[in-house]
């Protein structure tokens, strides 16, 4: 990825729009009685657009940003979506990420290791009501729903990001083989 | 070279966990007025008005996806609401009795008590503008603060019933901790003459809200209605004002290993979908005396 202070300006002006649009609409819109998250898509789509530092630092500033907005816990998100954009980015050096499968799957996945690691922290924390079996189905509903969502979030952020990302990750098409017909 | 990338890219992980622990173990070490938490109001009230305007501009957009997934749970809305309303209907008739006998025994006491609910209190119209994503933070935040006279622990209601309580406020905005919250706790009873309970949040089911500490053997029927029940001593009293509607009981648990029995109730606030609430200010000092009171 090439940083210039336009890419800082950029990605800033992202993480700030994303929060925002999370929590004054996606996340205010229930389906399945469960909501999408924008925010470890996000994470997940920069890590594997331009790398784990890229990936991990901008979902340090999505956490923080979104605990400032919404008066909780500072730390805890950030925690969990810097896992979240490192791992992403890691998979990508090491694997081909060009898949077109890569972004739903990865969605689902990172959004259920989000959750459960969520959840693992606030019992952590100390949880002071009952549990319902309930929170599960929440949890899988809403990593379903993100694994949709993220192939419009995966192509906003790329878009998005286009002027600064070296290597694009678009399917490579195989190269035209002539064949040479012998009579 | 590859060995300096890879000590560049450890290095930013080291420094950006650490530095999330570093805020999450100071956040938790300070108090409500530390520099932390001052810092966090600050950065509300500058996004506040970005979250309002983003919230009106794409309600459209959000009305709209709303009413698909409403589709699918309006038959079995449907049918909860004709067993309610024939249940409404014989509470009516019982309601109407009970009121002419309490009117005339008000009279005869010289109460004098207006209609208009809640007595004392200065309602102010709010507009939700953001949520909270995860399911173990039931919280909303409205764009009225201090200006508007919003105040800490102050009461939030609905149209259908009791939302919450107002747990941090900034100028122009507000958080409000929905009574769904794990943290949440409201002293309640059943009307007309229920016993009364603590009523918690069940984590990961917002149509479930359970009344705990109800001695066993009261008895307790399903479909009656709980309210706040607004207690006061000689130096505490209770954040929530009297006789706001809560919920309706579903059904109750009895273990016979327990003191108490365990009544859920589903809350009459549509807490998933909420666009407009109102907070109940004006009465400050209840508040700040029973900060730490349900």
């Amino acid at each position: 990825m090439n940083v210039s202070v336009a890419t800082v300006v950029r990605l800033l002006v992202l993480v700030l729009a994303v929060v925002v649009l999370q929590l004054a609409v996606v996340g205010q819109i229930s389906l399945f009685y469960a909501n999408a998250d924008l925010l470890p898509l996000v994470a997940l789509s920069i890590g594997l657009l331009a790398g784990p530092v890229a990936g991990a630092t901008v979902g340090f500033l999505l956490g923080l940003v979104a605990d400032m907005a919404l008066l909780q816990t500072l730390g805890v998100t950030s925690l969990l979506l810097i896992g979240v954009g490192y791992l992403a980015g890691r998979y990508r050096e090491l694997r081909d990420a060009t898949h077109k499968l890569v972004p739903p799957i990865g969605g689902l996945v990172a959004t259920l290791a989000y959750a459960a690691a969520f959840s693992l922290i606030q019992f952590l924390l100390g949880v002071e009501s009952p549990v319902s079996p309930l929170v599960i189905r929440e949890i899988v509903v809403g990593a379903l729903l993100n694994a949709l969502l993220i192939i419009p979030v995966f192509a906003a952020v790329r878009a998005f990001l286009r002027a600064d990302l070296i290597d694009d990750l678009r399917p490579r098409r195989r190269p035209v083989t002539r064949l040479r017909v012998t009579t | 070279m590859y060995k300096k990338s890879v000590r560049r890219r450890r290095a930013v992980l080291a420094l950006l966990v650490s530095l999330s622990i570093a805020l999450l173990t100071v956040y938790f070490g300070e108090s409500a007025s530390g520099g932390l938490h001052a810092v966090q109001r600050g950065f509300l009230e500058v996004l506040a008005p970005l979250q309002e305007g983003a919230n009106r501009a794409l309600k459209p957009a959000r009305d709209l996806v709303g009413w698909t997934g409403d589709v699918f749970d309006a038959k079995s809305e449907n049918d909860d609401l004709r067993e309610q309303n024939e249940q409404l209907r014989r509470q009516v008739a019982a309601l109407e009795t009970a009121e002419r006998d309490a009117r005339q025994l008000r009279a005869l006491v010289g109460l004098n008590r207006s209609s208009r609910f809640p007595d004392g209190y200065d309602p102010v119209g709010a507009r939700v503008i953001g949520r909270s994503p995860t399911v173990w933070y039931s919280a909303i935040t409205i764009d009225k603060g201090s200006s508007s006279g919003v105040r800490t622990n102050q009461p939030v209601v609905s149209g259908a019933g009791l939302v919450g309580r107002v747990s941090d406020v900034s100028g122009g905005a507000a958080r409000v901790t929905l009574i769904t919250d794990h943290t949440s706790g409201v002293s309640a009873q059943l009307v007309p003459d229920g016993p009364n309970g603590l009523v918690k949040a069940t984590v990961g089911n917002p149509s479930d809200l359970l009344l705990d500490f109800v001695q066993k053997g009261r008895a307790v029927r399903s479909g009656a209605t709980v309210v706040t029940s607004g207690w006061r001593s000689s130096r505490l009293e209770s954040l929530f004002p009297r006789g706001i509607p809560i919920g309706r009981v579903t059904r109750v648990d009895s273990d016979e290993r327990e003191l108490y029995q365990r009544v859920h109730l589903r809350p009459f606030a549509d807490l998933r979908e909420l666009d407009v609430v109102e907070v109940l200010t004006g009465q400050s000092n209840a508040a700040e005396n029973a900060q730490v009171t349900p």
